[in-house]
Parts: C-alpha cells; sequence; structure tokens
C-alpha cells in the first residue's frame, strides 16, 4: 500500500474532472459527464440501477471521507471505482480483493463496489462477484440493489451467463432474497443447457443452509434433478441429496441403475459422492452376500426343503435365521453396482480409489475384496497426507481381511526417511498382518526398527513386539527373549518401554519366566525411568511367590532409596512391601514397618494416604475390622492380563474413507452406514419404465450443445435423433460408419433394454424379435427413442474402430471379446443362468461389437412342417459357455406353433463321435402354445467340423436333429500384440501356413467392412497392426487351444492376399475357404 | 464441504484466505498452530485435526501449509486430494507454488480458487478448463494489459466444460504439431546391511506433453503392456480399450499432464543398478568414528548411472566429519547432522569413494544405529522396467505430427540399510 503502482501515481496525475468523487446530489454532473454520456448508450451495463439507487449508493461517502486514515485510502479506491476507465476499475477491484485475500476489513467499500455490479469488462465483474459474496452477509440492505442484475442474467440467453447470475445470486446469504431464489432454482432446474442445471444442483444446498424450511421444495427439485442424465448434473445433485436430504432413500431407486451406468464418466469429484451415497443405498436394499457362508453347508437340506410348519409356529424368531440359511443370490443390482465401480480403482485421483475401496469393503463378497488391496497399496505413494488416510483405512480393514494385503506386507516397510506418524501407522498394519507365516520376517524387519534414532517409533516398534507376542504363542518367547535383550540397551527410553511390555507378556504365563522377573530385578540397580521402575516392583510383588528369595531384598534396596524416588515408584514400593507382609511376614515384617513410616510422612499426600490406608489394611490390631482377613485376597487377587490390541479394531462400524473413522469418533453430519436388512426389500422398485421420447423439443435443445458427445451419450435430454451421432464421434476420420454406428447402437440398446424390462414385456418381445429381418427400419426407429432413455447404453462406441474392444471387465478375468447374439436369444431365463452378467453388461458389450458382428447368422434345427408344429433354430452366440471353456455355446430357440402345450422338452441319446461331450440344456417343463423358449446347450466339438447328433424330445415325440458348426464357431478370440502375433507366425510356416488370393469386392473394400466379414465369419479377435492396408486376426481353437492367425493383406486395388496360420490344417484350409466365401458376397 | 481455506507460511503468517460460505475467523487456526508446535517437524502434523466446531485438514506443500476448514462428514481424501490439486494448479499457473508467487499473483489466485470451487464442492479442476477461464500470467501478457486494460479473464465460454471431453479445450492450434513422451521409472528400494534387496519396487509415470491441432485422438500401445498390471490412468484414457487391447487410446488435454502411472513391484523384475559398499562404526569410549563408503554400478544395461547424490542424516552424536571424496564433493552440516556427497557420474574404471573420520562429540554414548544411506542417481535413455513404447497413431486429425518418446530411470526412495 505505502508503495503506490503506477497506476495510481497515473491517476494521481489526472485532471481532477472526471476523476472527481461524485458528490451526493450532484446527479446534475453525473448526467452531463461523459461517463454517463457513454454508458447510457448501453442499458445493459447501468440500467441495473437506478438514478435514486446510485444517490443512495454515493450517499455515505463523505461521511467516510473525512474519518480515519486507513478510510482516507480506500478514498483512492472509491474514485477509481467511479472512473470510467475499466483498466481503473480493475486496478482498485484487484487491490480490494487482495486485501479480502489478507483478510483485512473492506466492508466500507461495499456502495462503490455494488454499484459495478453490472459493469461490461468481465474481469472487473467477476471480481465484483467476490466482493459481493463476501460481504453481501454483512451488508444486506445494499445487497439487494444487486439481484436485480442477477435476475435479468437468468433470462440471459447465454447458458454460462444464466450459469453465473444464479451462481452469484444463491451465493449472496440474505435471507431475505429466499423466495427468488428459490423460484430461481427451479427455474433453472428445468433449462435447457445441463450446466445450467449443474448449477441449480449446487445452489441447492447453499439456499437450504440459508432457509432449512425450504426443504420439502428443494426435495422436489432433487427429485427432478436426479431424474436428470447427463454426466455433469449426476454429481453435483447427488451433493445436493446428501446435504439436503440423505434419508430420502426411495428417491434413488428409480435413478439407481442410472447413476450406476453413468458413473464412469461422471467427474471425478462427483464420482466420490456418488460412490458413497450407493453405499449406504446397497446397505439398505440388498442382503449381505457374506451372510450365509457357513451356514449354507450345515443346513443345506432345512434351507432348500424348509418345512412351512416351523416357519408359522415361530415366525418372529424363526424368519430371521431362515432368511439367512435361504441360498444367497447376489441381486443383479448388486452386482452392477461392484462391476461399475471396478474400473474407477484405476482412477488417478485417491479420493475416488478410496471410495471404491470402501464400497469394496463394506458391500462385496469376501472373495472379490481382495481387488482393492492393490489399489490402496498404490496410493501409498501419493503424498504424505494421501499416505495418512490411507493407511488408517488399511489398518482397519488389516484386521477384518488380513489376508487381503499379506501379499503386499513389503510395501509398508518402514524407511528412516518417513515422517513418524507414517511409520506408527505402518508398523500398526504390519502387526495386524503379522501371522504365523510370516512372523519371522517381520520380526527380523523390527529389529531393524529398533536401532532407528526415532525414539518414539522405537517405543511403538517395541508395543509392536509385545502385541505380536500376545498374538502368536509361537513366537512368544522368542519376543520376550528379543525383549529381554532390549533390557540391556543403553536408551533409557527404550529399556523402559521393553519393560513395560514385558510385564504385560509376563502375566499371562508369570510361572515359566521366574528367571526374566529375577533378572529384572537386577535392572533395578540401574534403571531410572521412573514407569520401568513402578513396573518392576509390581512385577515382583505380584509373583513374589516365584522370586521368594529376591523380593525381600529388593526391598530392602528400595526402602533404602526411598526417598529419592518418584512418585509412581514410591506407590509401587508401598505396594511391594504389603504383597512381601502378606505373604513372608517373617522376613519383611520390618521392613515393611519402615517403608510404611517413611511413606507416613511423604510430601506427597496420595503416598501419606496410602501409607495410612494399607498399614490399617494389612497390619491387624484391634481396631481393624473385617477388611483384614480379607486382606490377602485384596492384593494378590489374580489379575487379569492385559489385553494387547489394535486401536483400530471395531473402527469399520463407521464408513471407511470417512471423516469419523479417521477420527473415531461421529463427525457433525455423518451419515451411519446401515446393518444389511435380513429380508431383501422388493428389487422391483429399481425398475423404470421406458418413456417415449418426442421429437419435437430435442431439435432446439441440440443447438446448445457445444459438442457432441463423445464417451457417453450422455445427453439424454436431446431424443431420438442423437442416438445415430452419439455412437460416431467427431474423431472419426471417413464417413464410412456412420451407419454402423447407428446400428451398433440401437442394436446395442436393444439388448439391453430386453432385459431391463424383461418383467414388463416379456414374451411379447420375442416375437417381434422374430420379425426383425421385415421390420428392421421400424425397429431401429423404436430402440433409437429408446437408446435416449438408455443413458449410457451407447458409450464408449470404441469397437467401431473393427476391433472388437471388449465388454466390461468380468470379476476375476476379463473374458476375451465376446460377440453378442442378437436380443432374439437373450432369454430370461438365460439371464438368470449367467447371474453375473446382468443389465449393462449386455448393454455395452453389443454396442462394441456389433459392428463386426452385424446379424447372427440362425441355422434351423427342426423346421415348423417337420417338427409337427414345433420350430427350433439355433445359433453361435459366442460366449463362453459357463462351466466349461471348451464348449461351444449354442443358442436355441424353441417355438411352439401347435396348438396345445408341449411338456417335457429335452435333448436325449446324443449320437456323437469319439471325444465330443454335449452339455444337454435343463429340461423345459412345458411350453403353451404360441410361447418361444431360448436355452443354451454347450457342445464340445473337439476342433472338428462334425455334426452333434442327438434326439429331442417331447412328452410325445422325438425328433432327430444335428448341429454341425462352421469351422469359425469353433475357435475363441485371443487377445495379442502385434509383436507377439508376428512371433507365433513364426512359428507356424511351412504346413501350417495356407495362403490364397483373392479379389475383393467393390463394396468389400473398406476397412470396416473387411473387418466386419471377417469376424463374422469366424470367431476372432483382431490384432492391433500398424500397416495401414493389414488386418491381422487372432483366435484359438476350443477344445485343444491352438492358436489361429489370419492375415490378410490388401494389395493394390482388389487384389488381397489371406493367409491362415494354424497347426489345425484342416480347420485352416476350411477357414480360408469361410473367409473367401463371406468377404466374396 | 470444503468452508474456507487459509495459506500459512512456515514462520506461521496466514498470508492469504477464502471463504466459501460464510466467514470463518482466523482465529480457528490457533488450533492448527497448536498441533505444529506439538508435532515439532513439520511432516509430523496430523492432517486431520479435530476443532470444538470445525475440522481442519491440512497439507504441506512447497512450504505452505493449505489448512481447510471443514463442517461437517467428508472424505478426508477428498479434501486432500482436492487441496493437492489446488497447488498442482498454483505450480501450472506461476510456475511454482511458493509463498511469493501466490502473493504477487493474489487476484489470479483468488479467481483460480473461485472457480474451482462452488460452496465448498469442486467445480472446474481441469487445468484445460482453468486456462480457458482464467489465463495464465505472462510476462508479454502482464505488459500488454497494464497499456491496454485488457484482462487476464477469458471472455469467451469454455466450451470444455460443456462438452463430454471436459479436459481439452476447443479450438487448440498449433504450427509444430508435437507430441512428447516421457517414460520416467523411479525405483523404490530398501537394501539391507548385506547388500540384499528387502523391497524393491518401481514407479513409473508416463508424463505427456502434447501439442497437437483440433481434435487428436491417439492411441499409445507398447511392446510389452503385460508389465502394467497396476496402472491408474488419466481419465482421458478409455479403460474398455485398454482392457481389452493393452492400447491407450486418449483424445488428450493440451498441453503438460500425467497420461498413466504404474507400479510394477514383483522384485525379481527390478534390478538394482546401483551398490553400496560401507564401512561406518563408532568406537566405544572414544569420540571418533571412521566412514567408508564406495558406490559401484550394477545391472545398469550397459548405460552409465549419472547425477548420484548420496544423503546420509547422521546420528545427533556426530559434531562433524573429515572426508575424503576421490570423486565429486562432499558437505557436512553440523546444524542438521546431514552429510551429502554429489557423486556425479559413476565410472566402472574407478569406483567413487569417500572416507574419512568421524569426530563424535565427547562423553555422549556412541550412536546405537548407523545412519541409512539415501541414494539419488539418474539413467537416460533407460526405463528400468524394460517398459517399451511401440507406437503412437493419431486419427481424426491430417497432419503428420512430431513424436518423441524419452526414457529416464531415477532412483526414488532409495535407502540403504548399514
Amino acid at each position: 500500500m505505502l508503495s503506490l503502482p503506477p497506476v495510481q501515481k497515473l491517476l494521481r496525475q489526472l485532471p481532477a474532472g472526471p476523476a472527481k468523487p461524485p458528490v451526493g446530489g450532484d446527479t446534475a454532473e453525473e448526467v452531463t459527464s461523459p461517463v454517463l454520456a457513454t454508458e447510457a448508450g448501453q442499458p445493459a451495463c447501468y440500467s441495473a440501477l437506478q438514478v435514486d439507487e446510485l444517490r443512495l449508493l454515493a450517499g455515505p461517502k463523505p461521511a467516510v471521507a473525512t474519518s480515519t486514515g486507513p478510510s482516507l485510502r480506500h478514498d483512492d479506491l472509491k474514485e477509481m471505482l467511479d472512473s470510467n476507465k475499466d483498466s481503473l476499475k480493475l486496478e482498485a477491484m484487484k487491490r480490494i480483493v487482495a486485501m479480502i485475500a489478507r483478510g483485512k476489513n473492506a466492508s466500507d467499500l461495499f456502495p462503490a463496489v455494488v454499484k459495478n455490479v453490472a459493469c461490461k469488462n468481465i474481469e472487473v465483474k467477476k471480481l465484483v462477484y467476490v466482493y459481493l459474496v463476501r460481504y453481501a452477509e454483512e451488508q444486506q440492505d445494499l445487497a439487494l440493489l444487486s439481484i436485480s442484475t442477477f435476475q435479468r442474467g437468468l433470462k440471459d440467453p447465454n447458458q454460462l451467463i444464466r450459469a453465473s447470475a444464479l451462481r452469484v445470486l444463491s451465493s449472496i446469504r440474505v435471507p431475505i432474497i429466499v423466495p427468488i431464489m428459490m423460484l430461481a432454482i427451479k427455474e433453472a432446474a428445468s433449462d435447457m443447457s445441463p450446466y445450467v442445471r449443474k448449477t441449480a444442483a449446487h445452489a441447492i444446498p447453499k439456499l437450504y443452509s440459508l432457509d432449512s424450511d425450504q426443504k420439502d421444495q428443494l426435495i422436489e427439485v432433487i427429485e427432478k434433478l436426479l431424474a436428470d442424465k447427463t454426466t455433469l448434473v449426476a454429481g453435483s445433485v447427488v451433493m445436493a441429496f446428501e446435504e439436503v436430504c440423505p434419508e430420502r432413500i426411495d428417491l434413488i431407486h428409480k435413478n439407481y441403475r442410472k447413476l450406476c451406468n453413468l458413473l464412469i464418466d461422471v467427474e471425478e469429484w462427483g464420482q466420490v459422492v456418488i460412490i458413497n451415497m450407493l453405499t449406504r443405498y446397497a446397505r439398505t436394499q440388498f442382503l449381505s452376500p457374506n451372510q450365509n457362508e457357513s451356514l449354507l453347508e450345515e443346513s443345506a437340506e432345512k434351507a432348500f426343503y424348509g418345512s412351512e410348519e416351523e416357519d408359522t409356529k415361530e415366525p418372529k424368531a424363526e424368519a430371521a435365521s431362515l432368511a439367512k440359511r435361504k441360498p444367497y443370490v447376489m441381486d443383479p443390482d448388486h452386482r452392477l453396482l461392484l462391476r461399475n465401480t471396478k474400473p474407477l480403482l484405476q482412477s488417478r485421483n485417491a479420493a475416488v480409489v478410496m471410495a471404491v475401496a470402501q464400497l469394496y469393503f463394506h458391500l462385496a463378497p469376501k472373495a472379490e475384496v481382495g481387488v482393492i488391496a492393490k489399489a490402496l497399496v498404490r496410493l501409498l505413494r501419493s503424498h504424505s497426507e494421501v499416505q495418512y488416510v490411507v493407511l488408517q483405512n488399511v489398518a482397519t480393514m488389516s484386521i477384518k481381511r488380513r489376508g487381503m494385503f499379506e501379499p503386499y506386507l513389503k510395501s509398508f516397510y518402514i524407511r528412516s526417511t518417513d515422517p513418524t506418524q507414517i511409520k506408527i501407522l505402518k508398523l500398526e498394519v504390519l502387526t495386524n498382518l503379522a501371522n504365523e507365516t510370516n512372523i519371522s520376517t517381520i520380526l527380523r524387519e523390527f529389529q531393524t526398527y529398533i536401532r532407528s534414532m526415532d525414539k518414539d517409533f522405537v517405543a511403538a516398534t517395541i508395543q509392536a513386539i509385545g502385541r505380536c507376542a500376545t498374538n502368536i504363542g509361537k513366537v512368544r518367547d522368542t519376543c520376550l527373549n528379543g525383549l529381554v535383550q532390549l533390557l540391556s540397551n543403553r536408551d533409557e527410553l527404550v529399556v523402559a518401554e521393553s519393560v513395560v511390555v514385558i510385564k504385560k507378556l509376563l502375566q499371562m504365563q508369570p510361572a515359566q519366566h521366574s528367571e526374566i522377573i529375577k533378572h529384572m530385578a537386577k535392572l533395578t540397580d540401574n534403571i531410572q525411568v521412573p514407569m520401568a521402575r513402578a513396573s518392576i516392583l509390581w512385577l515382583i510383588g505380584e509373583y513374589c511367590e516365584h522370586v521368594p528369595k529376591i523380593a525381600p531384598d529388593v526391598l530392602r534396596k528400595m526402602a533404602k532409596s526411598f526417598t529419592n524416588e518418584e512418585d509412581i515408584v514410591k506407590l509401587q514400593v508401598i505396594n511391594l512391601a504389603a504383597k512381601l507382609y502378606l505373604t513372608n511376614s517373617k522376613q519383611s515384617k520390618l521392613l515393611t514397618q519402615y517403608v510404611l513410616n517413611l511413606a507416613k510422612y511423604d510430601q506427597n499426600y496420595d503416598i501419606r494416604d496410602r501409607a495410612r490406608f494399607i498399614r490399617q489394611l494389612i497390619v491387624p490390631t484391634e481396631k481393624s475390622g473385617a477388611l483384614n482377613k480379607y486382606a490377602k485376597k485384596l492384593f494378590l487377587a489374580q489379575k487379569p492380563a492385559p489385553i494387547l490390541e489394535s486401536s483400530f479394531k471395531d473402527r469399520d462400524h463407521f464408513q471407511l474413507g470417512s471423516l469419523s473413522h479417521l477420527l473415531n469418533a461421529k463427525a457433525v453430519g455423518y451419515q451411519e452406514l446401515p446393518d444389511w436388512p435380513d429380508e431383501a426389500p422388493d428389487p422391483s422398485v429399481r425398475n423404470v419404465e421406458v418413456p417415449e421420447w418426442t421429437k419435437c423439443t430435442s431439435r432446439e435443445k441440440r443447438k446448445e450443445k457445444a459438442e457432441k458427445p463423445f464417451y457417453s451419450d450422455s445427453d439424454g435430454e436431446s431424443g431420438p435423433t442423437e442416438s445415430a451421432d452419439s455412437a460416431v464421434p467427431h474423431a472419426e476420420p471417413e464417413s464410412v460408419s456412420e451407419e454402423s454406428g447407428s446400428s451398433s447402437s440401437s442394436s446395442s440398446s436393444s439388448g439391453s433394454e430386453e432385459e431391463e424390462e424383461e418383467e414388463e414385456e416379456g414374451s411379447g418381445e420375442q416375437s417381434e424379435d422374430k420379425e426383425e429381418e421385415e421390420k428392421r427400419p421400424k425397429r431401429k426407429d423404436k430402440e433409437g427413442s429408446r437408446k435416449a432413455a438408455m443413458g449410457s447404453a451407447g458409450r464408449y462406441p470404441l469397437g467401431k474402430r473393427g476391433a472388437p474392444a471388449e465388454p466390461l471387465p468380468a470379476l476375476i478375468t476379463p473374458p476375451p471379446p465376446q460377440p453378442i447374439p442378437s436380443s432374439s436369444i437373450i432369454s430370461t431365463s438365460l439371464v438368470t443362468d449367467l447371474e453375473g452378467l446382468t443389465l449393462t453388461d449386455t448393454s455395452l458389450t453389443p454396442a462394441l461389437l456389433s459392428p463386426a458382428f452385424g446379424a447372427v447368422r440362425t441355422y434351423e434345427l427342426l423346421h415348423r412342417m417337420a417338427g409337427e408344429g414345433l420350430s427350433v433354430e439355433y445359433c453361435f452366440s459366442r460366449r463362453p459357455f459357463p462351466g466349461d471353456p471348451h464348449m461351444v455355446a449354442v443358442h436355441i430357440q424353441i417355438s411352439n406353433n401347435t396348438d396345445a402345450e408341449v411338456k417335457s422338452l429335452r435333448v436325449s441319446e446324443p449320437k456323437l463321435l469319439s471325444g465330443m461331450r454335449i452339455q444337454e440344456f435343463p429340461e423345459i417343463e412345458r411350453l403353451a402354445p404360441g410361447d418361444t423358449a431360448n436355452v443354451v446347450m454347450g457342445i464340445d466339438f473337439c476342433d472338428s467340423t462334425q455334426a452333434a447328433n442327438f434326439q429331442l424330445c417331447t412328452h410325445t415325440r422325438h425328433f432327430y436333429v444335428s448341429i454341425q458348426p462352421p469351422v469359425g464357431e469353433l475357435m475363441a478370440p485371443v487377445f495379442m500384440s502385434e509383436n507377439e502375433f508376428k512371433k507365433e507366425q513364426g512359428k507356424l510356416t511351412g504346413m501350417s501356413e495356407i495362403t490364397e488370393k483373392l479379389t475383393l469386392p467393390e463394396k468389400c473394400r473398406s476397412d470396416h467392412a473387411i473387418v466386419q466379414q471377417v469376424t463374422s465369419a469366424a470367431n476372432v479377435g483382431r490384432v492391433p497392426c500398424g500397416a495401414d492396408n493389414e488386418y491381422r486376426f487372432a483366435a484359438k481353437t476350443m477344445t485343444s487351444g491352438s492358436l489361429v492367425l489370419i492375415t490378410l493383406e490388401q494389395r493394390e486395388g482388389a487384389v488381397a492376399q489371406l493367409t491362415v496360420n494354424s497347426e489345425k490344417m484342416v480347420i485352416g484350409t476350411m477357414l480360408v475357404k469361410d473367409i473367401i466365401q463371406a468377404l466374396a458376397q | 464441504m470444503i468452508h474456507s481455506l487459509f495459506l500459512i507460511n512456515c514462520s506461521g503468517d496466514i498470508f492469504l484466505e477464502k471463504h466459501w460460505k460464510s466467514v470463518v475467523s482466523q482465529s480457528v487456526c490457533d488450533y492448527f498452530f497448536e498441533a505444529q508446535e506439538k508435532a515439532i517437524d513439520v511432516e509430523n502434523v496430523p492432517p486431520v485435526i479435530s476443532t470444538p466446531h470445525h475440522y481442519l485438514i491440512s497439507i504441506y506443500r512447497d512450504k505452505i501449509f493449505f489448512v481447510s476448514v471443514i463442517q461437517s462428514e467428508v472424505p478426508p481424501l477428498f479434501v486432500i486430494e482436492f487441496l493437492h490439486r489446488v497447488a498442482d494448479t498454483f505450480q501450472d499457473y506461476f510456475g511454482e507454488c511458493s509463498e511469493t508467487a501466490i502473493k504477487d499473483n493474489v487476484v489470479i489466485v483468488y479467481e483460480l480458487l473461485e472457480e474451482m470451487l462452488d460452496n465448498g464442492f469442486p467445480l472446474a479442476t481441469e487445468s484445460n478448463i482453468l486456462k480457458e477461464l482464467i489465463k495464465p500470467p505472462t510476462i508479454l501478457r502482464s505488459v500488454v494489459n497494464s497499456i491496454t486494460g485488457s484482462s487476464n479473464v477469458g471472455d469467451t465460454l469454455p466450451t470444455g466444460q460443456l462438452s463430454n471431453i471436459p479436459w481439452r479445450r476447443a479450438g487448440v492450434k498449433y504450427t509444430n504439431n508435437e507430441a512428447y513422451f516421457d517414460v520416467v521409472e523411479e525405483i523404490d528400494a530398501i537394501i539391507d546391511k548385506s547388500g540384499s534387496t528387502v523391497f524393491a519396487e518401481i514407479q513409473g509415470v508416463i508424463d505427456s506433453c502434447i501439442k497437437l491441432s483440433g481434435m487428436p485422438d491417439l492411441s499409445l500401445s507398447f511392446m510389452n503392456p503385460r508389465l502394467l498390471d497396476d496402472v491408474s490412468f488419466h481419465p482421458c484414457i478409455r479403460f474398455k480399450r485398454w482392457e481389452s487391447e493393452r492400447v491407450l487410446s486418449f483424445i488428450p488435454p493440451d498441453g503438460n499432464f500425467r497420461l498413466i502411472s504404474y507400479r510394477v513391484s514383483s522384485q525379481n523384475l527390478v534390478a538394482i543398478p546401483v551398490y553400496v559398499k560401507h564401512m561406518i562404526s563408532f568406537k566405544e569410549n572414544s569420540s571418533s568414528g571412521r566412514f567408508d563408503v564406495t558406490i559401484g554400478p550394477k545391472q545398469n544395461m550397459g548405460k552409465t548411472v549419472e547425477s548420484v547424490v548420496m544423503t546420509v542424516h547422521m546420528p545427533k552424536a556426530v559434531l562433524n566429519m573429515n572426508l575424503t571424496a576421490t570423486q565429486g564433493s562432499y558437505t557436512f552440516d553440523p546444524v542438521t547432522k546431514v552429510l551429502t556427497w554429489d557423486v556425479g557420474k559413476i565410472t566402472p574404471q574407478k569406483l567413487p569413494n569417500l572416507k574419512g573420520l568421524v569426530n563424535l562429540q565427547s562423553g555422549a554414548p556412541k550412536p546405537e544405529e548407523n545412519p541409512s544411506l539415501n541414494i539419488q542417481f539418474k539413467i537416460q535413455q533407460l526405463a528400468i522396467s524394460g517398459l517399451k513404447v511401440n507406437r503412437l497413431d493419431m486419427y481424426g486429425e491430417k497432419y503428420k505430427p512430431f513424436k518423441g518418446v524419452k526414457y529416464i530411470t531415477k532412483a526414488g526412495k532409495f535407502q540403504v540399510r548399514t
């Protein structure tokens, strides 16, 4: 402030005229001044402040100006703010903001600043906002003057201005404008721009903190915004939900699946909030995945056929336990949550990783929790604050799930450069992880730590050794010996800590360790730390029977030095004396009297009191009452050994990763993590009806969008027309995939929709599918519209580049890319069969793969005529067959076109070549007329194209049928890099290589078409390839797992060369034929 | 969530405060100062402090404490991560995150904080978006601004925030299109007294500097992607593509950013490029000790080990050290008891050695423990894990970019116990 910046100097030199401060009342001058003349031309800026208001603003100024020094200096600022130059205003605002930043009071400038709220210069405006938000609370009346500007801003055609107006308006903490805010929020919540809606979500908690009476209305807005389908809004609205109405879990039901699906595309901070909220939600809606691991085995019989009578007799008591005994099937929505959060373990944001980790810890089945360990250990490399928090959480987890972190034991080893608080936490984790197998390694590591220079850390290490010794019986003696050795350490602190720990250990089995007690007795000569001396004396007193000769001697020594001891030591000397008097009064009677006499005249009243008290208790006199008789019992009672346990035990009743968990105390606003319910609440509450979207509103909304959606089709409101574009990112160089993109997305949504709506639509869907061929265009249209409602169904449309990308990672290992059959074959029964693969799994996969997989060829197994009304079709779904990786999954669709019910439909008498195996589908008990059933069967073709013959039986008839696989279905794609491909190809030359030249037809020359044709002909995965005109694919045969490598080299024009490398020459030859045929089509 | 933020320097001055909700008095920091006093060392200040009405969550970065005030339950990592993001942003804007830099640019700092947090909830934390909203200061711009009166605040709307690629700004244009990747690997290791490895792992990052026009869609593939089994990604990376093909496919942010960080942990994979022979002893009942350390190369794949520096925290009883170094120079600070030996390059023909006498405080007991040696080094053009970038492909744009990959291996937390 003292050295004036150049601008201010400049100001000083300015002619007095324009810079003259407007004094109250001289409106005439203002009107004539050039300042207002120019401003008048732009009503947008100044019309907010009427002339009256201006006068009002200018009013208080002269009074201030005449006051003290600092205000005088503020006067300069006021002058600058009133000037007509933006640069001066800016300079003034910058200085004011700098004052605010330093915590200096700038409130007296309020009138001068608030005038500029409508300034044209965007930076001045922003700084005025900063000022306004800071001081509006203190100067509410004046702040009201700015409101009209914001109200006008709320109607601005520009979405960013609308948003920023709402943001500032809601940040001004002036209770009087609550109704205005409420109105603004409601309006903004239905704004076209997702950015404005996001701001509305942010404004909700602001208003709520200002006036909690608005809660009901705000909940309505939250409910509305929760239904929003954009990733931009999701995080913010959940944050508002958590602040305003975290107990209204019912609002989440309908949005649950959508939130799960959007999660990966939400910004990082929103992810944290959503994951934490969903953890709580899941705890109220699903059953514990770990509830009946042990129960199931012992009472499996009962669980399945539990008698109903029992139930009714004692319904209340039995209900809970019976519910537990039911075989546990994870709710698909529960699985959905676990699956969709898992990739986020690889987020760069530690908070997100921690959020997912706690979600898995609280929600996942025991067997799956392990995945979080790796991610948490990775966080240990981060900043020390992050380490601190993560280690606290790891410490809690490691008590419950020790096995999880055991492989990472060494990551918790301590470096001498770690801060002490980190060292101690790592020590805690190491101690928790100690078990019989690794204890020797850990103890060796501890030995290094004991020599550390950081004495607090050494003390903690000794305690850790003590804990290991109590927990693991095997090493107790080793630890004890080690600790005894430490007794001769030069550092007293170390000795003292060891003594204390030894004392605790000895209490567990004193009889065996009289040697150690003797050793410790000797220490009294040297050791000076009062706590340690006291511990030794206590030990000797407590176990004086084990050291009958030494104990009186120690007392003798202590009696000598009694007067010089610390208070805690004196107390223990008295204790020792009393105990000895009771056990060995002959030798110690006089000594005890002596000690008690010394104590009687001690300076400390505690000691004097104790002495008197003990004398009365132990020395029998005529006055002493009944207590005397029990003195021995009182003093030498069995005392329980102290339990050395982690301070992190049972901390997991707090949600991990929360502030409350860290502090081990309930923080303000902490939401308890509910216990699992005994009975699962109705899962159907999460079902969403799909509204039909109309086209009319979508057009104008799209104009707002700056970018086409890329990773997700997050702009749900953009309606049906959007679905085509959304699958085609702007990055696409050629226009080839425009068509395929849209078809991909539509087929994808159909797949997922199918399941989502299975309850509603049921069999109706399938009949529709049968007509798919004829009704293609219509269907596409319909699906497009559905897609809009589906949220992220079409996200990650990456497979378009030709390479089949992969579905969401399954729980343990990512499966190879599996093309998905068109919707027709995913039956309801299949869905339940493939328990884990629910909803989005299927919704995502087709999106990834369908470009390479236009339509699944279906084959006829039994014609309607031959089957007397029963028609059976099959196709190769290219999914892994559950239970046997060598089997090809065959999807079979059976339709009953008769007018009678078909019963007990099953496979029988398979006639197979040697080696071939068949896994029949479960018997279909009945199939109503007009109904269709979908089943899956697995066939191991033994890598041959020989047909599998079997009978299809109904209750009345047998049909002989056979399934012959195209060679392309006998393999499954494998992932490999270009280099691996080349390496493998090098091994498979000569006889194993089949080369054929071919001419590509006109329509089959683009990347896309080639890849699609090849992948439809054979179940292969694309291998990334450097050269533009080469295509590589790889697969493994199902049974023997031998590699099949396909290379297609496009030469000039239409000529191409196809090479297939495979050990199985027959397969190779047939494959070449099939591919050429496919390409020629 | 986050109520207020105070920036405090090492001498305990609060030099910046920002409130996102009602104003919280500076006096709340007294609890922090109390904890700081108790902790003695700055590193040991607990990151979370509970006070009667608030919770303080703090980080320590570049000699500044960022103390945030919280009033209700919030995941502590959420706040810590955000504060680090703030510090990173300052670093990014001003080149350093120091007290002077913040004080000099207090207005920009304030504007940034305003944009980064709304009512305590993070709003825009992506550097690309922030830079569109608030332009970073440059000398040229500040000169121009002071003349023309224009501002650092962008008057165009940040398109990124509205798009589905929020990390990239729109309309990027370069005359030279370049993409550089630095594969930086750090070896964290604990070597025990006898020279065997107690613990070793590689912490790697790929830092990128992408200056490409338009909306490039890159895919980066590796020769040996299987090495990377524990990876964390920048949000721009398509996770699915990585899972299925082990290819990093992404639309990059503009400028510098960290693409991935990864950890290679299986111990036998980690080659330790140097060995240390040491002989440190303190004699009983005499005020001296011996110190003899030799560093030599090992498993360095034919590359030279450079910029070798050894730091040792000597025990408190050490008064001074009289050493001779065959190579490089050493300093011993008798106050902090830190010995630093700047070795430089290691040539296998003549191994660098540092030896001599240690003077101990007379009368003090001999130090219990030998100090551990912290080693730093650098190896150019080598990623010790063997990770190799195979190729970088660009889609979506027509031009041919210049591509570059640099490998470097460093010592991370590399400690030799003696």
